[in-house]
Formats: structure tokens, sequence, C-alpha cells
């Protein structure tokens, strides 16, 4: 049977391979961590790694899962403390809150390829999410004191 | 699944009756039960007056504090937050709000959601900026209550002067004997005493406060959000439950003629097709009927509903179209229609008037787009139903479903979770009436239906379409002397009501009834009809965002055309510093609020526009291409004024290096979330203006999803947002709402800025490429 590795965990899957990852995650593995927005690759409120890159759930098949490491919001650190988690709570990012899985695993996986982004870095690469409740400019400051507090830059 | 066979939601979301293991001794709930006397708030004894504020809502105000506060024998403190979260934080403030006068240890507080049960919490109606304004004095009450019950247990034991003893810190402290001992000590006998008279609590002088007014405060809900266990609506899970998407009409009124389910019960997944009828128009909270396809998972569903082939009769509104619609309103405003506040003999002083303006402004539907759509989770066991959903409104969810299914209202229950933004979608509960339905059509089971973002924006309640026109005058030393402002707009009313022409009193009152302009001897509003095509609902400020918008905008027009700057005609038009009765100027609703209390008071109308145009140092000089704008309005009681800096490249190119903000609420309670609240303002309303429009074809709405419904991107989001705080310790004043307040100003205070800078003036929303091609 087919399985799924996500957050270093086998998941078995047994349904049609084109399900869009977002809903296996949802409604079959019960990770509702990563959430729904737009189902069309416009929001990326649906934000997980894959192999460590950042990548829509919506649009990407079970298919293109099997042979790849899947990583949620659940999974991105043991123990919430992930720089970007500590930086976002320290500074009160979230309004409702719905989105910030997304911006989370979108900002980490940023990080990872550009330790010490400018605001015209994070714009470019933060731009595929959107927050309807408007923290914008908290995301661009928890990014910048995230990168405090990974240690290597300020 | 969680040991109780319940939803896998948080502890802190978990209903509070589930919790029974627990040796609660201020039994959460027990204000349901007969010996409830409660204290009754002040102005409830006044049987035969106008109640005003929370007391003139459904359901009241309450504050007896073994509704709102359990103490466990450890100590730990359960405050109960009964309003919906949607990122205005109020799970983090009520329980600041309690614990400040309870003498609790915020680190030793848990909040626990209350379900919806108006009777037992009071109003829950999370709109109309109302949570905190209304609740910050019962919730004040029942904190203090608790402390002095408190008091009184470990007096009786120590044998000493109740008056002696005194709460600190989470402890009962008596200083003569040294005698000292935690909450949880005394919290089984403090239970068992009566709960003090109103008359008798000593609440705390505000410089006393420790939590209230206190600035920094973590959210509550941080650990959970940034790991991803919060729950939202759209997260419940129960056992054995499916899923469901509906196939909506997608005109207002419409109905399914015909349907052909073949294609789609042949999906894998699918468990069942059922048609829900049609709604009539006017639909108020009712499920607008459809095709509804119910099954193994989301996915399952959304692909047998692409398959599904229907045909729709489209009803009475199959015509609507926004640009004819457009033509209609612009016909209505350039006549007169109902007057609704008059002042002076505005039409023969603005013939006389040497300088003057006639200007329209358009301002098209939106939607509300919350990031969670519309999502609800419903059950029927034994004649009872369980909803869980995020909801603002739990209480007409409650009658909905009640309705329905033909239950009695005390055999539905209404969980509330988290709400993935609200922004007033989610007040109505059409939603959740569709899960009841297809829970029923499945035998009770449990139904989760899930709106896709094509079903949130074709079929939301949109912000109402709008067509504003002013005609203004000023006299030869540019002194503003006359001003006519004509309204039309469908009202929210049509949704209730049918053939609804005319703006509510409500509506109207939403800054043109009781616009605080007092410096124009001559100021005349009328309100032509306007009739609704498509549902209107309310939308974060309301009638505000038209209103003020136009207001606004024609303040910095009328400046022009006199020579004058805007800031310096704004402050002439608001008048010296008064504080006016609504109720004098027209029929006033004032948000509910007393008129003779919350005045509209020029004085503080004044300091905002002071504040913001000192800290964005109005009035200085910029390079070219770069402009400045400000605009002022009160709403939901509350003052707030914006200045937008835009710079404009040549191409069209619009930039905000800095937006600043000033706000004056009266006293801050969480002055942490009302900063987020008017950062998040700006940008809504940024976004607003810059791009949101849901145009109607054949009745249709065009926009269906992100790529064409836009809106503002973190790369379109100012460089700086300053929000300044005006008033923000002074608790003598009546206090005002947060959440909505803060858009208004942003729309017109753009355009103004976008004036200064290009020369060229905007009236038609939204301003997409129009700055494009000079
Ligand atoms: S849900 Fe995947 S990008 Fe919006
Ligand atoms: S915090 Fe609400 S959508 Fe981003």
């Amino acid at each position: 049977m087919p399985t799924i590795n996500v957050n270093g965990r086998d998941h078995a899957f047994e349904g049609n391979p084109e399900m869009p990852l977002l809903w296996f995650l949802r409604d079959v593995a019960g990770l509702t961590g990563t959430k729904f927005g737009c189902g069309m690759a416009l929001c990326g409120a649906c934000t997980i790694h894959l192999d460590g890159v950042a990548t829509r759930a919506c649009v990407t098949p079970v298919a293109a899962a099997l042979t790849a490491k899947v990583t949620t919001i659940e999974g991105l650190s043991v123990d919430g403390d992930h720089p970007v988690q500590q930086a976002w709570k320290e500074l009160n990012v979230a309004q409702c809150g719905y989105c910030q899985a997304g911006q989370i695993m979108q900002a980490a996986s940023l990080l990872k390829q550009k330790p010490k982004p400018s605001d015209a870095d994070i714009d470019a690469t933060m731009a595929g999410n959107l927050c309807r409740c408007g923290t914008y400019t908290r995301i661009r400051a928890a990014i910048h004191l995230a990168v405090v507090k990974t240690g290597g830059a300020a | 699944m969680s040991a109780d066979g319940q939803i896998p939601v948080k502890p802190l979301d978990v209903p509070i009756a589930n919790e029974s293991r627990r040796a609660f001794l201020f039994g959460l709930g027990a204000g349901a039960l007969v010996l409830a006397v409660g204290l009754p708030a002040p102005r409830a004894l006044a049987q035969e007056a106008k109640k005003y504020g929370g007391d003139g809502m459904p359901g009241g105000l309450k504050d007896d504090p073994r509704t709102f506060i359990a103490i466990d024998a450890d100590g730990t403190v359960t405050i109960l937050n009964h309003r919906a979260e949607m990122g205005q934080g109020v799970r983090t403030s009520v329980p600041m709000i309690v614990a400040d006068e309870l003498e609790a240890d915020f680190s030793r507080v848990r909040v626990r959601q209350a379900p919806g049960d108006q009777e037992t919490y009071g109003n829950q109606n999370t709109d109309g900026s109302r949570s905190i304004r209304h609740a910050f004095a019962p919730l004040r009450r029942a904190g203090a209550a608790a402390r002095q019950m408190l008091e009184a247990a470990a007096a009786a034991a120590w044998a000493v002067p109740a008056s002696e003893v005194r709460a600190v810190n989470h402890e009962l402290v008596h200083a003569k004997s040294g005698k000292r001992a935690g909450f949880g000590a005394f919290a089984e006998a403090a239970a068992k005493l009566p709960v003090p008279e109103a008359a008798t609590l000593r609440l705390k002088a505000a410089k006393d406060f420790r939590y209230i007014g206190k600035d920094g405060r973590a959210l509550v809900d941080n650990d959970d959000i940034v790991t991803g266990k919060a729950t939202f609506g759209i997260d419940v899970r129960l056992d054995g439950m499916l899923y469901a998407v509906v196939a909506r009409p997608p005109v207002y009124g419409g109905r399914v003629r015909t349907h052909d389910a073949k294609a789609a019960l042949a999906v894998p997944g699918v468990v069942k097709v059922v048609p829900l009828d049609g709604a009539p128009i006017p639909s108020a909270f009712l499920p607008l009927g459809g095709i509804a396809i119910i099954a193994e998972n989301t996915w399952a569903a959304i692909e047998a509903r692409r398959k599904l082939a229907i045909e729709w009769d489209d009803g009475p509104n199959a015509g609507y179209d926004s640009a004819a619609y457009r033509a209609t309103l612009e016909t209505a405003v350039r006549a007169p229609g109902k007057l609704v506040r008059d002042a002076g003999d505005t039409y023969a002083a603005l013939e006389r008037a040497p300088n003057k303006i006639a200007a329209e402004y358009y301002i098209p539907h939106i939607a509300h787009a919350p990031m969670e759509a519309p999502v609800a989770t419903v059950r029927i066991t034994d004649g009872a139903c369980e909803a869980w959903a995020s909801v603002q409104a739990p209480e007409a969810a409650r009658t909905l479903l009640a309705e329905l299914l033909k239950l009695p209202k005390e055999k539905v229950t209404i969980h509330q979770t988290l709400l993935g933004g609200g922004f007033g979608r989610k007040s109505k509960p059409d939603f959740i009436g569709e899960a009841a339905l297809l829970s029923k059509a499945v035998d009770g089971k449990p139904v989760k239906v899930t709106w896709t973002r094509e079903d949130d924006i074709v079929n939301d309640y949109f912000h109402t379409v709008a067509l504003e026109r002013i005609e203004a005058g000023a006299d030869a030393k540019g002194k503003p002397v006359a001003w006519l402002h004509r309204t039309a707009a469908p009202s929210i009313g049509s949704l209730f009501g049918p053939d609804t022409k005319h703006q509510r009193a409500g509506e109207l009152g939403q800054g043109l009834t009781d616009l605080g302009f007092f410096g124009v001897p001559n100021l005349r509003i009328e309100n032509p009809e306007a009739a609704a095509h498509t549902r209107i609902g309310w939308f974060r400020s309301v009638y505000n965002i038209p209103h003020a918008f136009a207001t606004q905008c024609a303040v910095a027009e009328l400046a022009h055309a006199a020579g004058r700057d805007p800031k310096d005609m704004l402050l002439d038009l608001i008048g010296s510093p008064r504080q006016v009765d609504p109720s004098t100027l027209a029929e006033a609703s004032n948000y509910g609020e007393d008129p003779k209390v919350h005045t509209v008071d020029t004085a503080r109308l004044r300091g905002v526009v002071d504040a913001v145009a000192k800290a964005s140092r109005w009035g200085r000089t910029l390079p070219k291409g770069r402009g400045l704008g400000i605009a002022a309005h009160r709403s939901f009681a509350t003052y707030t004024a914006a200045v937008v800096e835009v710079e404009v490249a040549a191409d069209g190119t619009l930039r905000i290096p800095r937006v600043d903000i000033a706000i004056d609420c009266g006293l801050q309670i969480n002055p942490e979330r009302v900063r987020s609240q008017m950062e998040g303002s700006v940008i809504q309303g940024i976004s607003l203006a810059l791009l949101g429009e849901i145009r109607f074809a054949k009745g249709r709405a065009v926009q269906t999803n992100f790529h064409d419904y836009t809106l503002t991107r973190i790369d379109g989001a100012p460089a700086e947002i300053h929000v300044h705080a005006v008033n923000a310790t002074d608790a003598s004043l009546p206090l005002g709402g947060v959440g909505e307040p803060g858009l208004p100003p942003v729309p017109p205070a753009l355009l103004n800025a976008i004036f200064a800078a290009t020369g060229k003036r905007i009236r038609t929303l939204p301003v997409r490429d129009q700055l494009r091609g000079g």
C-alpha cells in the first residue's frame, strides 16, 4: 500500500492519488493545521514543505508526495520553538491566526534559502500568502526578528 | 478523538458542560440555575427608561461571577469568554479585565469559550465593535464580586474582619496577623457565599490596574496558532463525520429548475445528493438552497459537485448588472431625496457660494472573504442538535437551527470555535443552517459543510454598493458655508423586509446624520431610493465606508476649490469644540449608545486630527510624485483620523511609504490589540480602496476567487504603519469601539494623498489601473 511520510510518520493511503495533499492531510490524516483558503494556489494558507521547500498543498496531488517528505505546521518544530514561531509569538503577529500556519511555513522556507532577507526579499517571497486581517507589517518585522533569533545575523 | 469521543479541539475550546470531572468551585454555568441572583446592571432597574449599550441588546448584560469565573482547588482560575474571537483579541482582553478585578496572577488564568447561550451569558452577538465597549463594566463587576467573596471566605476562616483581608496577586492576605493563603484554599468556601450586591462592590481605581491598559500582553492563543493546534470552524472533526459542499443558486432568489446528479453520484466517496429548497426573497439568514453533495471527504464532495448538471431558474434578480445599476444610482442622486437631516438653507447658500464643488463618488460591492470561508458542522441526536461553527452570532444560529429543525431552542447547542476572520460575514448563520438540514438528511450524522472560496465570494452577503453625491460651497475667504450630501445605497434592511428602498436610521447614522460638521451653517442630507438586487450584509464598519469616503474626499476637494489646506478645511467644517447629542440632529441610533453620554464630541474629533497631523508632520514638503492625504471620522463612538503618504511613479505604480492613524476610543483596555486592529484596518482599507470590487452581470457576481477578487498582499502593504493613541488612559470618557473605526478614514485619506501626489482626483473605487496612462 502506498504511504505518505508526514512529519516523520508514514501514513497509508488507499484513495485516489489525484486527491490534493491538502485534503489528505486535513480529512484523512487529521492534520488540520494546514488550512484551506482558495484551492487554486492563490493564497498560501495551505503552505507545507515538500522535501523542505514551501509548496501549496491544495494543488499538489497526493501522488506527488509519495516519494517526498512532507512537513506541516504540526511538524515544523518539536515544541513550537522554531525561530519563526518564536518571533511570531513575541510580536503577536496573529490576528485571527487562520493564515498564519501558511505564513510561518513560507517564512521558514524563505529563511532556509536566504538567511538574511531584506524587506524586498520578504515582500517577493511572502506575496503569495494572503492575510485578510492585515498582519503584513508585523510579518516583515517577525521575519527580521527570526533572523536574530537564529543567531547568525541581525 | 479525545477521551469523551468529541472533537479533538484544544481544551480551551471544549464546551464547559464536558468538564464535569473537574471540581470547579465557582460552578461555571451555574448562572443558569434558579439561584442565579446575579447583579442587576444599573440601568436594568429602570424598567420604563430606554435601554442603551449592552443593556439594550437582546439578552442584555450578565455579571454573575459564578457564570464567568471558576477557581480550582489548586488555584487555577478559569475565565469564560462569551464573545467570538476573530482576530480582535477578545479572548485575551476579556480575561485581562476579569483577572484584574479578581487580583489574579495572569499566568494562572485559563480561558474557556462559552457556548452560545444568551440567557446565561448575556448578548453574544460579536459585531458592531461592541465586545469590550459593552462587557467592560459587567466583567469588572464579576471579577470584583469574586474577589470580595474570596476575601470574605478567608476572613471567616481566620476569624478576622472581612475588611482586613485583601486579595493580592492570587493570594488572600491578612496583614495584621501575617496570614496568607492562595485563592485555591478558599475557593470552595467562597463559592457558597452570596454574591455581593452591586452597591457593595469595591472596583479598582484606574491607577491600581494590573492588566487593564497595560501594553504588550501576549495573545492567549499564540502557542496554538503558531503550532497549527488552534481549532477554527473548518478544523472540527467528529466520529463518523461526513463532508458536504452545496451548489447554490448563483442569483439571489434563484432556484433549481432541474438537475441531474448521475455523474456526481458516480464519484467515489459520494454518499448522497440532497436537493435543498431555495430561499424566498428577502432571505434573511435562511440557507440559499441548491443541490448538496455529501461525501466521505471534502475533495470527493467538490469533485462531485463539478459533475452536477443544474438548470437554474434565476428569478427576479436575473438582470442585476453593476454598470446599469450605477446609472440608476446616479439618476437617483441627481434629484432631491428623502430629507434626513437639515440645518439652515443649504440650497440657497450653495447658490450664493463663490467657491463650490459637486462631486459623485462610487463605492462598489465588496465581498468579505475572510481567510476561513464559512464552515459549520452539525450533528443531531435524540432530538437535540449540536453545531460547531465559527460564528459571530451564536444566538441567531440557535434560533435559525431551532426553526429549521423544528426543535425547541433549548435543544440546540452552538459551540464556538475560533473564527478565521469574520468582518461581519459570520454574523449571518445561513451556512450553519445548511449543515443542520444536511445532518437531518443523513439521520442526524455529523455533517461538515465547507464553503469553497468561490462559494464564499459568489454567494456572500455583499457590502452595499453606494453612490454618494456632495455639493459644497465656501465663501470668498474659503470658509465652508454649505454642505449637501445625497446618499443612495441599498439597505441591509432589504434582507429582512421586502421593498426596502431607504437606508435605515442606523445606517444613515453611520457618519451622515451624526456627521460632526458643525462649523458649516447650512447642511442638508438626503437619501434617495435604492433597491437591493442581491444579499446585502454588514461588512466591517458598514455604511461608514461609503459615507466617510465621500465626505472626507469632498473636504479635500472643497479645500482645493477654495485654495486652502485640506486639514484646515476639515477643522473648519468640524467647528469649535462642543458635545452634541446626535438625537437632536436626526433620528439617531448612535450605535445603540445613550446619545447624552456618547455624544458627538468635536473636541475629540479635532483631537485625533491634530494628533495625526502632528505625528505625520502634516504640511512637510515632499519630493515630486509624493503626497499626503488626511481624513477623520467618528464611528462606533470612537474617533479616528488617518494620514496616508503615497508615492506614485510616472507609470502610475503606487507605493505607500507610511500611514499614521490616531484613535480615541477612550480608555484602551488592551493597547496591544488596539494597535493591531488599527494596523489591520489600515491594510483592509487600502485593499478595498485600491482593489476591492465585486461586479454583477446577469444577476451573478463576476469575481470568483483571489485571482479576480484581488486583495492587498504584503508587497502592497505600507512600509510603515504608526498608531497614535489619544485619551487612551482617560477612564472618564465613555468607551468606544475598536474593531471597526480604524477603517473608514483610510480609503479617503489614501485617495486624497493620490490627489496631492498627482493632481488626479479619483471618485470611483477601486483605484485599480486608474492611475496608469497619466
Ligand atoms: S488554499 Fe492553497 S494556496 Fe490557497
Ligand atoms: S491573521 Fe487573519 S487572515 Fe491572517
